[in-house]
């Protein structure tokens, strides 16, 4: 009995882990380039970690913290401002080839000991090195509280402050989409992921809202990088192409162009996926070694994904209606 | 410009009983759509009067053109596609383009509203050149095109199609998307407008079904509705009868004749060629990329040469006729064939 209680509160700790405030606000941003332009980008891993590399290194470098947010920020805008230039006049499946090439070449390039002097190598950066800004801004008193079952510390890295912090961004990142979205603008977005060529027809300037919606995506992808290292430290390894589709499958399981799809995908993502592991890591402890089931969990994650695409593309908030037609 | 409905008495009436909207075939929608002399609109008559002292042949100066294109050439690798020396659009007329298939008419028509990009050539649209202008702008600037294929917007209402189409609404500035009293004011006034032009187009009771919903002509429907949302002053439409069933003909023969009884200019380029003959002021034919002949539609269907060279001997002969299974008709057609 205490197992499973033990198994149950964990996994409700992930309901409002950093950690999964950092994929509902990266899963935000992809909405917004998939979910709302149809723009494929297969690399929103590499917009985080241009995110946590600018947070951290800016911060190390000596930049308070708001600062080093806003850098964190700028830095993802680059990325899609630089990427985009010349793709997004093509179809979109370039767009697709080079973001996923994108992030790669950042991993490797934060790996590389070419700038190991700013990146750490293949080491990364340690998360001491850059929270040190961020806790201090933490208005609580020193201490720990807890909420139910749930109980952590005021300040520090696995902390309420971060907690607080981390789904405070994600808060605002949902209204400003809701403002977007609601809006002539977010249907232009819309018109051009259902036909570009209708749109530009009509007098709108394709490429320029194509920009814009990259930017956006790109600049909560980098935002949610840096919520992704708070509590835990830069590694590039740790923000590869996993977890790029990991992104994926939470914007998919909570739908597509949907306003809360993102943030509901997230909490019930890893709150199912702490609950597998954790469970099977007690159910199955005579059967497999604990380092199997991780790898059993995440080709679970793989099928769940292909499940979804599959039997509910439109994801748990999504309006079945809508795609009740041909959809390209 | 209005876009309401002229409630004019001259304008033809269109069929409500189902007896008279009998689906009679394309030939005979396109002939119910036709009307006679006195029952035509003044605009009409008034285009057919000046277009009537214009010289029919090619690159013929028209007394007042909205479109020119000069010297236009499209190659794709050793092919010529379009090979146009020179050509003029009157304004407030229908202009139909035929040819057969492969005279690359969507190619002109592509280049004209700035989807390609010519090897050389130039044009202007009111006056203003428009060589290098993007079809967004271009769009901008008051010349609308629909497609070939039809481009609904699948995943949005027809309102939201009809909403999306109209011009200088700042919710379309990301920042000003944020502020709701900055655009509110303005989508109001574009829905009432949207809701006008729908209801014109029998399309009103659809306006919160998904434009995917709808039927093919629906779709050609609402793809020239939308582009009246943008107040053209002229509107190319690209093959707008094809794939729609005759009965659905007719009303679209109406609508096309309505704009330009509005003033709006109208480009064509169209297969059905009882369609052409029926309701353009002009038509210019096209044949391996260049332009062969033009003229008011009468003059230029009787031109033999064209009628053979470009659209078939046997244009008139309906290919659904059952006679065209008796072996013996189909011997004649066949010596008539040799005989050329």
């Amino acid at each position: 009995m205490d197992e499973l209680s033990r198994i149950l509160i964990q996994a409700l700790g992930q309901l409002i882990a950093p950690a999964t405030a950092a994929y509902a606000l990266a899963a935000i941003g992809l909405n917004l380039h998939f979910g709302y332009t149809g723009l494929l980008n297969i690399g929103q891993a590499g917009f985080m970690l241009m995110g946590a590399y600018g947070f951290a290194i800016a911060t190390i470098e000596g930049a308070p913290f708001w600062l080093a947010f806003l850098i964190a920020a700028a830095a993802g805008a680059l990325l899609a401002f630089v990427l985009g230039i010349p793709t997004l006049k093509l179809r979109g499946d370039y767009l697709a080839i080079v973001t996923i090439s994108a992030a790669e070449i950042i991993r490797f390039a934060g790996r590389s000991t070419l700038w190991a002097e700013y990146t750490g190598g293949a080491s990364g950066l340690a998360g001491t090195a850059y929270k040190g800004t961020f806790q201090d801004l933490s208005p609580l008193p020193d201490g720990r509280t807890a909420i139910g079952p749930l109980e952590y510390i005021h300040n520090g890295s696995d902390s309420w402050w971060t907690r607080i912090f981390a789904w405070g961004v994600v808060l605002i990142a949902v209204l400003l989409v809701w403002l977007i979205t609601r809006s002539p603008w977010g249907r232009v977005l819309k018109g051009i992921r259902e036909d570009e060529d209708a749109v530009r027809a009509l007098g709108k300037n394709v490429f320029s809202y194509k920009m814009q919606a990259l930017v956006l995506g790109g600049i909560a992808g980098s935002l949610a990088g840096m919520l992704f290292v708070l509590p835990i430290s830069v590694a590039p390894d740790n923000m590869g192409r996993t977890l790029t589709f990991f992104v994926w499958t939470v914007m998919l399981l909570g739908g597509a162009a949907t306003l809360f799809g993102p943030v509901l995908g997230s909490m019930l993502f890893f709150f199912v996926y702490m609950l597998l592991r954790t469970g099977m890591r007690a159910g199955l402890s005579d059967v497999m070694p604990a380092q199997n089931v991780e790898h059993l969990a995440g080709l679970m994650v793989g099928v769940a994904l292909m499940c979804i695409v599959i039997f509910r593309p439109q994801g748990i908030l999504g309006n079945k209606k809508e795609l009740a037609f041909d959809v390209r | 410009m209005s876009v309401e409905k002229t409630k004019n008495e001259n304008e033809p009436v269109e069929p409500t009983t189902p007896d008279e909207a009998e689906p009679i075939g394309a030939v005979a929608a396109a002939e119910a759509a036709a009307v006679s002399d006195d029952e035509r609109s003044d605009a009409a008559r008034k285009v057919t009067e000046t277009l009537s002292h214009v010289e029919a042949k090619v690159g013929v100066a028209k007394p007042d053109m909205i479109l020119t294109a000069t010297g236009v050439q499209r190659r794709f690798g050793g092919m010529t596609a379009v090979d146009v020396d020179h050509l003029e659009v009157q304004r407030g007329a229908i202009t139909a383009l035929i040819g057969p298939n492969g005279a690359g008419k969507t190619t002109f028509f592509n280049l004209l509203t700035g989807f390609d990009k010519p090897n050389q050539g130039k044009w202007e649209f009111e006056g203003r050149p428009i060589t290098h202008t993007s079809a967004a702008k271009l769009a901008r600037t008051g010349m609308v095109r629909t497609f070939q294929l039809t481009k609904a917007l699948s995943r949005l209402t027809v309102l939201q199609n009809m909403l999306l189409a109209a011009p200088g609404n700042p919710g379309e500035n990301l920042f000003g998307s944020l502020f709701r009293p900055l655009w509110s004011g303005v989508e109001k006034r574009n829905t009432v407008k949207a809701m006008e032009i729908l209801e014109r187009f029998n399309l009103a009771a659809k306006k919160d079904d998904f434009a995917g919903s709808l039927s093919g002509g629906q779709r050609k429907l609402l793809e020239m509705a939308r582009a009246l949302m943008t107040n053209p002053t002229m509107i190319m439409l690209d093959e707008p009868m094809a794939g729609v069933n005759p009965a659905l003909v007719q009303s679209l023969l109406h609508h096309v004749q309505a704009l330009r009884d509005e003033g709006m200019t109208v480009l064509f380029v169209e297969h059905d060629m009882h369609a052409v003959r029926h309701i353009s002021d002009w038509v210019v034919v096209m044949a391996e990329g260049r332009i062969v002949a033009e003229g008011p539609p009468d003059s230029v269907m009787q031109d033999q040469a064209v009628v053979d060279a470009y659209l078939g001997a046997h244009h008139d002969t309906d290919l659904g006729d059952d006679a065209l299974l008796d072996p013996a008709v189909l011997a004649r057609l066949e010596a008539e064939e040799e005989k050329r």
